[in-house]
């Protein structure tokens, strides 16, 4: 079953001679339950496209569908509930003058949600987080406390469609791992569709089923996870991102220069 | 924190709990995660002497205006001709004006006056101010070049004259004064409140509460306005002085409050014809003016460095 299909879509930034269109004539689906990877460099547009699906950039042609739904400019705020995003700096998502408990339920109060004690309680419970947490502010957590919190605001109005914009690229490798398999566990226990944006082919080999690499805001390929762990790619450009990737490996040939 | 560790162990058992309860920081209530924010607030403006001095004198006029029949022997408009003009002394401790009338009694029954002209400027002008700042900042695009431009028009005039001009054209009186003096205050506000919207306006919290489908009006309520309030908090606390230095102004030149009414201005002008024979009729009233804004002026500093992370 479809959960998004993306036909045509183009955004830009700004007006008249100042127009700026930085996707262009971008089509894709996503399967219910699948995980779908947007990597590429920066300023390629993939962020765009996070922000176009989740309702930020409203400046786009084209045409979206969530739910078997098509999507306007303009979206209802059940709409709005169907997909939540979480950012990437979990220092600036998060209102620092709010305690976490505030935060969570803010958007419990703008849908009118009942029981939002329990949903504020269960959200906790959802991303790890002891209950007492909803009493502190921001400033008291630390940087993967943080992003577990911008996690538990997006889950908590029990959205179809979770959009990542490089959720762990702030945090620690350590704290990385931890934030990647919570994501894993809760797409998997809440059925949940992930949009996951990333430069790091790893946080996406681990997380996606497909992914797909953008250049110069349109896509170059969409590859599997089969094909990234085999290494079997077909465009020139993925296999330039594979090998950046990989950090420094020495090439045959100077190895080879240096033995002789 | 900026309390040390010696103070806290001279308390006494009740005070130690509660002090410990206040400094901790696994808050398990709302209740607790406030007034801990409220008592590290206490702590270190306990440690800023000079801005604890002008919350004291502040503290005291509040006090000092609210007891003022208990304070007070005489009546602040009761006349007494054989008594008129004569010098500090034990029955009259800052004399007597030309009507005879307590100065004493009439410099407290002014920190009446000075409050409810101070408060009510505030009032009117916070609100005010936040929402047309708040709201060019927010939007943009055409609304904040009106906004500002609007603003800007205030601005431009010196605010004495802005406030004579007003307050000449609604005609003299304190509820005049008042919206004339609100009228100067606002623009500085709203400049504030618009930048502070600005520096926010795209952060990440904001476009959540967006894609939360949070409205214009929740956005600035719940989530511009806690991060404003400090700054606007300060910049009022520290106009607390040229609202009253502009309300003595007004009330020296007839235009603020009207005979007999206990205005310290108008005690000062009043007096300035018996500057020579009878100094304690403007110097009285003139010292007072001078604490009360120095104690607001000291006290809004001090605010700063409490609420205001980015001066501390």
């Amino acid at each position: 079953m479809t959960m998004i299909k993306v036909d045509h879509l183009a955004v830009s930034y700004g007006h008249g001679d100042s127009l700026i269109r930085v996707v262009n004539d971008v089509s894709f689906e996503v399967a219910k339950g699948e995980t779908f990877g947007l990597v590429g460099e920066s300023g390629c547009g993939k962020s765009t496209v996070l922000g176009a699906l989740a309702g930020r950039n409203r400046q786009w042609t084209g045409s979206i569908r969530i739910d078997d739904e098509a999507i306007g400019q303009k979206r209802s705020i059940s709409q709005l509930a169907k997909q939540q995003m979480v950012f990437q700096d979990p220092f600036g998502s998060i209102h620092p003058r709010h305690t976490i408990g505030r935060t969570l339920l803010e958007p419990l109060e703008i849908h009118g949600k009942d029981n939002r004690q329990e949903r504020v309680e269960k959200a906790l419970k959802d991303v790890g987080l002891p209950l007492n947490f909803r009493y502190r502010f921001p400033h008291q957590l630390s940087g993967g406390q943080r992003q577990r919190v911008a996690i538990a605001r997006a889950l908590i109005l029990e959205p179809r469609i979770l959009l990542l914009d490089e959720p762990t690229s702030a945090l620690d490798v350590s704290i990385q791992a931890e934030i990647l398999n919570l994501l894993k566990d809760l797409r998997d226990r809440e059925k949940l569709t992930y949009i996951l944006v990333s430069h790091d082919l790893a946080v996406v080999a681990h997380l996606c089923d497909r992914v797909a690499i953008m250049q110069n805001g349109g896509f170059v390929e969409v590859a599997t996870k089969a094909q990234l762990l085999a290494d079997t790619v077909a465009h020139p450009y993925t296999r330039v991102l594979m090998d950046g990737s990989r950090g420094y490996v020495a090439s045959r040939r100077s190895v080879g220069v240096k033995a002789s | 924190m900026t309390q040390d560790p010696g103070t806290a162990m001279t308390k006494s058992g009740y005070f130690t709990d509660l002090h410990n309860w206040l400094i901790n920081e696994d808050f398990t209530s709302t209740k607790q995660a406030r007034l801990h924010k409220a008592y590290v607030a206490w702590l270190s403006l306990l440690a800023n002497p000079l801005a604890f001095a002008g919350f004291a004198v502040v503290i005291t006029l509040v006090i000092i205006a609210a007891l003022a029949p208990v304070l007070t022997v005489y009546d602040p408009y009761g006349q007494d001709l054989a008594t008129a003009l004569k010098a500090p002394s034990a029955s009259h401790w800052f004399g007597t004006d030309e009507f005879g009338r307590d100065v004493y009694t009439r410099v407290v029954y002014g920190a009446r006056t000075t409050l409810y002209i101070s408060i009510l400027v505030t009032v009117i002008v916070a609100p005010i101010g936040f929402v047309i700042g708040a709201s060019a900042g927010y939007l943009g695009g055409w609304v904040d070049v009106v906004l500002m431009r609007i603003t800007d028009i205030f601005l431009s005039f010196p605010s004495l004259v802005l406030a004579l001009a007003f307050s000449a054209a609604l005609g003299p009186g304190i509820e005049n004064a008042v919206i004339a003096i609100a009228l100067t205050i606002w623009p500085p506000i709203a400049r504030l409140a618009r930048a502070e919207t600005l520096t926010f306006r795209h952060a990440d919290f904001v476009v959540a509460a967006e894609l939360q489908g949070a409205r214009m009006g929740r956005i600035l309520l719940r989530h511009i306005v806690p991060l404003c309030a400090p700054s606007i908090i300060v910049r009022l606390t520290l106009n607390m002085s040229s609202i009253i230095l502009t309300a003595a102004g007004l009330g020296f030149l007839g235009l603020g409050a009207q005979p007999p009414m206990a205005e310290w201005g108008a005690m000062a002008a009043a007096g300035r014809k018996y500057l020579l024979d009878a100094w304690w009729l403007t110097t009285i009233p003139g010292l007072a003016i001078l604490v009360v804004s120095l104690a607001f002026n000291l006290f809004g500093d001090g605010l700063r460095d409490i609420l205001d992370p980015r001066n501390a």
